[in-house]
Order: structure tokens, then C-alpha cells, then sequence
């Protein structure tokens, strides 16, 4: 993994494909979440990936995790479509609507490996849970935000993510 | 760094870390702490690994999009990046060749009429000199054939010089007559002569003797220009000749007070 980041950091094709392989569906469900329209995501990923090729040389192991950084990318250039003027329609209030919602409202799990596991994690899912990895997860707030956000203590949100994403990890990763 | 990995772990930083949640400086801490810790660099990977699974299960329609898209996309503004700038700079070799040349032309379309208005300047500082020096020639052509004139005059055969000499009012004054025989002409040579005062003007007269008879044979007119030696028409039996000085147009009878000079035609030359 390192050694793959390292490469594309150096411009090799060959892993930047192996990375895009990896992280592309999770990027296109994180701008899904935030735009809510297929063009759009179309439209946003390709852009996404071609800035973080362009910028590889800025990326560094330092700063987080090469998937945190996708993840950023993604989630800017998706709320950047949401501010252009372009997008009128489609999702605005982000409290209205959770990552959970979409996933009640369809039934392509079938295909995923861990679907069964999923669906019985979010049908139990505690709704403070649901709120915290929507915003710092899917939004990109920082501890701070969410604290404010939510009327929680600091230290708190960071007890209760872990928390929440360790009921998660149980379900999806058989453990 | 002296931590317990497991409360570490437990904080819940990790979740925060992975989401993007974190300052700058606690990302780097944390990098640290995975680089140092086995344990909590497997937990983010679990972490990173468990929200990805998430994050695909969620997606309503897959979306496919080829790496190939992207790609492509990257090597056309690759091309683009790099034809750009050799355009650019084809471009500008043209653009700075092209200045180059308008501002030499500039130059030289400047240096040139300048050069054009220095060398008409010159032609017309010379064109009026060349005038000048003509003019001087002429002149000098002029002094040459009255000089000339004035030595054949001198030189022939049949002349008489008659001198006069100078009189009470002006006693250094002198002049000469020249009195060709079986011609009219006489010439007077008026240099011994002072300059005539403004509004006078000095007047020949041609004497008979027996009894003294002036007859007016012309004026001196003109007295300050050329070689002061005048032709005058004389039709007179003279036996001598006075000059006076009479009022500018002359006198019908010489004032005598003012007789500068005069001299008798001797009898036989």
C-alpha cells in the first residue's frame, strides 16, 4: 500500500490505476451522498481523479492517509457543485436527508458482499451514530463542527465515533 | 513517544483521523504513532477498510466510469500542456523576431529621415553659399572687365590724362581726367576724393578759359560704390576741368567756394 502511494506520488500510471480501482466506488458514494445525481458524480469523480493525479507531488504520508485525501478532494469538489450556481436542484438540506436514507431506498445490496451485514447494521443503527458518520464521514466536518453541530462535548463525539464505527467494523469485517 | 497504544486506540482519534476530521498538526502526530505502532496502524487500516465498505453498500446505481476515462482525460491536458508551450514559444520566436524587426526598421526609418533632413539642410546651407560664391564671381568678373577697361582705357594711343589738382576747401583732394582725342568721352578717376557729405554731390564742369566758361558735364553719381572711375559724356572744346561740390541734382553754375579740385588740359600731349 505504501509502495503503491509512493509510486503514484512519482507518476506511475500503473498505480494510480491500482488506486483508483480501489477507492473509486467508495469516492463515487461520497459525492452521491453530497449531490445526489448520477452526471453529477460522473462528472465530479473524473475531476477528482484528475486533480489528484495533477497534485500527486503535493500529497504526502505526513498529512493522513492517501485515502483521507481522496476523500477530501471528493467531498470539496462535491459541495463545490453544490454551491456552483448550476446546481438548483437535488439535494440542499443535508440534515433532511443521511447516507442512511439512501441506502433504505434501494434494494441494490444483493450484489454487495457485505450487504447483508450492512442492512442489519444500518436497520440497528443508533441515530446519534447516524449523524456523526454522516457529518464527519460524508461531510468532511471536523471535530469541532460535529460538536457544535450536534450540542456534544468535544470529547465526547470522538468516543461516540468509535463506538459507532467499531459496531460497524464488527458487522462488515466478521469480526 | 510514551503512550498506552490501547487507550490511544480507544480515544477515538483514529475514526477522526481517517474521516479528515483532524488538525494538520494531529494528523502528523497520529502518521507518527502508526509509523511507531503496528497496532494502531493496523486500526486505521480496519477503520479505513470498514467506512469504505460502507460507503460502496450505500450507492442506489452503479455509476460505472472506466479508468480509462480518466486517463484519457489526463494525457489530453497532458498534450495540451504540452503543446502549449511549444506554441507558445514558436509563437513568440515570431512575435519577438517580428518586434525586433519593427523596432530596427523603427530605428532606422528614424535614423534615415533624420540622415534626409541633415543632408537637405546641408544642400541648402550649400546652395546658398554656391549663390554666395557666384555671385562673388560675378562680381569679381565685373571688377576684372572695368579694371581690364580701365588699362586699355589707360593704354591707348590717343589718350590725354589731365591731373587736377586740389583746390582751398580741400587741398590734399586730386582727380583725373582722360580725354581721348576725337571722342566725347572722358573718364574721370575720382579717387583722390573725399567722400561727398550726405545730400551733396560732386559735379564736373568743363572750362574754357577765355573768358571762363563752366559748362556742366555730369554728376558723380553713386560716388561710394565700385572703382570711383566715371564715363562721362563731354562734347566741349574744354581746356580744363573743375569739380565741385553742389547740392544732390547739381547746379545750373559751379559754387566755386566748393571747388575741390582742378586742372588744364595741357596744350599739346
Amino acid at each position: 500500500m505504501e509502495e503503491l502511494v509512493l509510486r503514484f506520488q512519482q507518476k506511475d500510471m500503473k498505480a494510480f490505476e491500482q488506486l483508483y480501482d480501489m477507492y473509486s466506488d467508495q469516492m463515487k458514494a461520497v459525492v452521491y451522498n453530497i449531490v445526489r445525481n448520477r452526471e453529477d458524480v460522473e462528472e465530479i469523480i473524473q475531476d477528482v481523479f484528475v486533480k489528484a493525479w495533477n497534485n500527486a507531488g503535493s500529497y504526502s504520508a505526513e498529512k493522513g492517509r492517501f485515502y483521507t485525501w481522496i476523500l477530501n478532494i471528493s467531498r470539496n469538489a462535491a459541495i463545490d457543485k453544490t454551491r456552483s450556481k448550476d446546481f438548483k436542484k437535488g439535494k440542499q438540506n443535508s440534515d433532511a436527508t443521511f447516507f442512511v436514507d439512501i441506502f433504505e431506498s434501494h434494494d441494490n445490496l444483493d450484489k454487495k458482499v457485505d450487504a447483508i451485514g450492512i442492512k442489519k447494521y444500518l436497520n440497528n443503527i443508533k441515530e446519534k451514530c447516524k449523524v456523526l458518520i454522516e457529518l464527519i464521514y460524508f461531510e468532511g466536518y471536523t471535530q469541532k463542527e460535529a460538536s457544535e453541530e450536534t450540542d456534544t462535548p468535544l470529547g465526547t463525539i470522538k468516543t461516540n465515533l468509535r463506538k459507532c464505527i467499531s459496531d460497524l467494523r464488527e458487522i462488515v469485517l466478521n469480526r | 513517544m510514551i503512550m498506552n497504544v490501547k487507550e490511544y486506540i480507544e480515544s477515538g482519534i483514529l475514526e477522526l483521523y481517517v474521516a479528515g476530521a483532524l488538525s494538520p498538526k494531529e494528523n502528523e502526530e497520529v502518521y507518527e504513532a502508526t509509523q511507531k505502532y503496528p497496532e494502531i496502524k493496523n486500526e486505521v487500516e480496519e477503520i479505513e477498510k470498514a467506512l469504505g465498505v460502507l460507503s460502496t453498500s450505500i450507492m442506489p446505481v452503479d455509476i460505472p466510469i472506466p479508468f480509462d476515462v480518466i486517463k484519457k482525460k489526463i494525457e489530453e491536458q497532458g498534450e495540451t500542456a504540452k503543446v502549449i508551450p511549444l506554441e507558445a514559444k514558436k509563437t513568440n520566436w515570431i512575435a519577438y523576431t517580428g518586434w525586433a524587426a519593427s523596432i530596427i526598421l523603427a530605428a532606422g526609418l528614424f535614423w534615415m529621415v533624420n540622415q534626409n533632413n541633415e543632408l537637405s539642410s546641408d544642400i541648402k546651407s550649400q546652395t546658398l553659399k554656391n549663390a554666395v560664391l557666384e555671385q562673388q564671381i560675378v562680381d569679381a568678373n565685373a571688377n576684372l572687365d572695368e579694371a581690364t577697361a580701365l588699362i586699355n582705357l589707360l593704354r591707348e594711343k590717343d589718350i590725354t590724362p589731365v591731373g587736377l589738382g586740389g583746390q582751398a576747401v580741400a587741398p590734399d583732394a586730386y582727380a583725373k581726367v582722360y580725354v581721348k582725342k576725337g571722342d566725347t568721352k572722358v573718364y574721370i578717376d575720382a579717387l583722390g576724393l573725399p567722400e561727398p557729405p550726405e545730400g551733396k554731390v560732386y559735379q564736373v564742369w568743363s572750362l574754357k578759359l577765355n573768358p571762363l566758361t563752366p559748362t556742366s558735364i555730369g554728376l558723380l553719381e553713386d560716388f561710394a560704390e565700385g572703382n570711383k572711375v566715371f564715363e562721362l559724356e563731354n562734347d566741349n572744346e574744354s581746356e580744363a576741368f573743375g569739380i565741385t561740390l553742389e547740392p544732390a541734382g547739381g547746379s545750373e553754375s559751379p559754387t566755386l567756394e566748393q571747388l575741390y579740385t582742378l586742372g588744364v588740359i595741357s596744350a599739346t600731349p
